[in-house]
């Protein structure tokens, strides 16, 4: 019996059952649980044609198209989009921390304006509203903004591209020394002056306005989702509980929890120790799959918990893959030690082909899914990375420092039954 | 395990017993089409302001009084006293229907003062994503090919695909037949299935993979040995896989929350056929395929690729 290594075994059984106990339900309780599981706030638009505009069937689809482009922008997980009655548009978000600013986006159209002067605030001299010639738009502008920073000076801005260069080169050319008086829904953003003309009819805006990189990126969304066909006026704003039901949350966490006893039972059952270990292994991908959704502000949506259990069964198989791999090498003759050395090196090309190619799935369906589709393929590209980190990296590091400290000698303790050995004993 | 009988010769018979499921999962496609729930279809919402806290059971049975069937995920408590109880319907109610709501709201629950109001819905997004998803698994087919094709070859990803697609269609028809409710969380259950059902398949595949480096089979004969000694081998694992990740499932079916009830059921149906179709689908069809290269090559010359 070898101490050391028994001791080092023990102290990574001790490091992961810690650190879960000790620091897991504050991260987990962290999370945000989407619109399905913790519900969210649910928004009611009235589309309001102007006089004269007539609500199309191909307007109100572009139109949803818009609604959506923006809410995708707010980086919200799951949204619900729904067209109600004949002339109103229901959203419905989950995980939001500003609501306000949330609502604003999606309804309100970004009445970008460069004006050739300004009405003066008699008192202080700043420009307060604008007058004089309305030079262009946010129609003018490609749907290409961005949020950027000054490589110089740090600031915050946001990137514009005429949609035509000659329209930008005229107007720099025109008022060449002259401010000219940019208004967002009409307050003052900036007024620069023009110092020289431009022909690429790429710029940058700023202004007293846009000073974080969130009021830039808003900007640029809004600018990007183009103008709405109709607009729309917000008529309601409640909470909603989740879709799924709050009884029928409770009672499915309570099953998870007898289904994950029940898993931690079976793997010990059929393979004793090792499947302690294995066990363990598990308890220490839950954690670092907590851990790493909480550090990617990942929403949690029903279909990200699917894609978990997924991760679990995956982190299971690979532990029985590489445990019945020990056996068939102790079957054919192998001292305990060795199968399990032997049986782990054989084990993992199994392992690492079927993860890959889970993962090339969950990658694929992030680059072309939307919505439910890409929280269920982050949640599975994590837990395969993390799946291999405990289940196959620690999973193996534990069982090997166990095996070598030769604490238990019976491969009875590896779930290997008598009658299939040829000599008993390592 | 030691073999107990021969998959591949009785393999023809696992090909009949697919085809027949897929055949009937078409009929009832073309003849009746899916039941779709309320996420996918158009239909009434109604929005009723209890002035109570929202007891769902009694809402399910005020609506059941009236003859309205209530969906599993239909019912949402809003406001933020939670008073506010939202309903979807997969039709459009009547004007009939509707003030039957608006007497049995009264009857169920005398403190609420206004009347329900109802709208007529349309999904959108949840439209969007069930045709995203579908794309999606095509998509991702085609990458898993590739892959599949470079670390083994060609003729096992085709036949790990051919297997995919065939637990997702089984679950599709079984949905189809049974009448079941197709709703959002139904997308996701078919996701998961997809990823299980490749996974499971990539491990038996590597264990013939690993054998046929030990004995390079010369004709069809030693290659179905090969082939069912392989699946022999791992059979253990596929089954002890299969009863763990089934625990979860089933245990979710039974003791979740009803409304859940439809995606814990589609995880089941495909975990059963992602197992079954590993073992009798995809290694039998990859035989096949890979013993007409070996009859038409003289031996000596045949290109052995693993």
């Amino acid at each position: 019996m070898k101490w050391g290594r028994f001791m080092a075994f023990l102290v990574m059984v001790a490091v992961v059952i810690g650190l879960t106990v000790g620091t897991a339900m504050p991260i987990a309780k962290k999370i945000p649980l989407g619109l399905d599981l913790r519900g969210g706030v649910d928004l009611l638009y009235q589309i309001q044609p102007s006089s004269g505009q007539h609500i199309t069937e191909s307007g109100k689809q572009a139109l949803l198209q818009a609604v959506e482009l923006r809410v995708n922008n707010l980086g919200v997980a799951s949204p619900i989009i729904d067209l109600e009655g004949r002339d109103q548009i229901r959203v419905q978000l989950a995980g939001v921390k500003d609501q306000a600013a949330a609502a604003k986006t999606i309804g309100e159209t970004a009445q970008l304006a460069m004006y050739s002067s300004a009405k003066m605030d008699p008192k202080t001299g700043a420009p307060i509203a604008p007058a004089g010639k309305l030079l262009a738009t946010g129609a003018d502008l490609k749907s290409n903004a961005s949020y950027v920073q000054d490589p110089n000076t740090g600031k915050n801005e946001v990137a514009i591209s005429f949609k035509d260069p000659k329209k930008w080169e005229n107007i720099t050319s025109t008022y060449l020394g002259k401010p000219i008086y940019i208004f967002l829904n009409d307050n003052l953003l900036t007024d620069p002056v023009i110092n020289e003309k431009m022909f690429t009819g790429d710029s940058v805006i700023y202004g007293p306005q846009l000073t974080t990189p969130q009021e830039c990126q808003q900007l640029a969304s809004q600018i990007n989702a183009g103008a709405l066909p109709y607009p729309l006026h917000l008529q309601s704003e409640t909470s909603v509980g989740p879709s799924l039901g709050q009884a029928s949350l409770q009672a499915t966490l309570y099953a998870g929890m007898i289904a994950i006893i029940l898993i931690f039972l079976f793997m010990i059952v059929l393979y004793r120790m090792a499947g302690l270990i294995a066990d363990i292994a598990l308890v220490a991908y839950g954690y670092l799959t907590i851990l790493i959704f909480n550090g990617l502000h990942v929403v949690l949506t029903l279909s990200g918990l699917a894609a978990l259990v997924l991760g679990v069964g995956m982190a299971v198989d690979a532990n029985i893959i590489t445990y019945e791999r020990i056996k068939d090498e102790m079957r054919q003759g192998r001292s305990l030690r060795s199968a399990v050395k032997i049986g782990n090196k054989n084990a993992l090309r199994a392992i690492i082909d079927s993860n890959a190619t889970t993962f090339i799935a969950g990658a694929v369906m992030y680059w072309f899914g939307q919505g439910d589709i890409r929280g269920f393929s982050v949640a599975l590209m994590v837990s395969i990375i993390v799946s291999l980190l405990t289940a196959v990296l620690l999973s193996r590091m534990m069982l090997l420092s166990f095996t070598n400290s030769g604490v238990v000698k019976r491969p009875w303790w590896y779930g290997v039954g008598k009658g299939v050995l040829k000599n008993d004993e390592a | 395990m030691k073999p107990k009988f021969d998959i591949i010769r009785l393999s023809k018979w696992f090909f009949l017993l697919s085809s027949l499921i897929t055949v009937a999962g078409i009929v009832v496609f073309a003849t009746l089409g899916f039941n779709l729930g309320t996420d996918f279809k158009a239909g009434s919402r109604v929005q009723m302001q209890l002035n109570q806290q929202v007891d769902e059971t009694k809402v399910r049975q005020m609506f059941n009084s009236v003859g309205l069937k209530v969906d599993n995920t239909a019912v949402t408590v809003a406001g933020t006293g939670r008073n506010v109880a939202i309903v979807r319907f997969p039709e459009v109610l009547t004007p009939t229907q509707i003030s039957q709501i608006d007497q049995a709201e009264s009857k169920y629950f005398p403190k609420a003062t206004v009347a329900p109001k109802v709208d007529t819905v349309d999904p959108y997004v949840a439209k969007q994503t069930a045709q995203k998803a579908a794309l999606s698994i095509l998509i991702a087919a085609a990458f898993i090919v590739i892959y599949i094709a470079i670390r083994f070859e060609f003729r096992f990803a085709v036949a790990g695909i051919v297997a995919l697609l065939h637990d997702a269609f089984i679950v599709l028809a079984a949905f189809a037949l049974l009448r079941r409710e197709v709703d959002l969380t139904f997308v996701a259950a078919i996701l998961t299935i997809v990823g299980y059902s490749i996974n499971d398949t990539i491990v038996i595949f590597d264990r013939i993979r690993e054998n046929l480096k030990i004995v390079k089979p010369k004709d069809v004969e030693t290659l179905k040995q090969v082939v069912n000694r392989s699946l022999w081998q791992t059979m253990s694992r596929s089954i002890n896989t299969v009863i763990t990740v089934l625990i979860a499932a089933v245990i979710l079916y039974f003791f979740g929350g009803v409304s859940i009830r439809n995606f814990t059921f589609a995880l089941i149906i495909g975990l059963v056929s992602g197992a079954y179709s590993s073992i009798f689908i995809a290694s039998p069809l990859w035989v096949v395929w890979r013993g007409r290269s070996l009859k038409k090559g003289k031996s000596g010359v045949k290109t052995h690729t693993a």
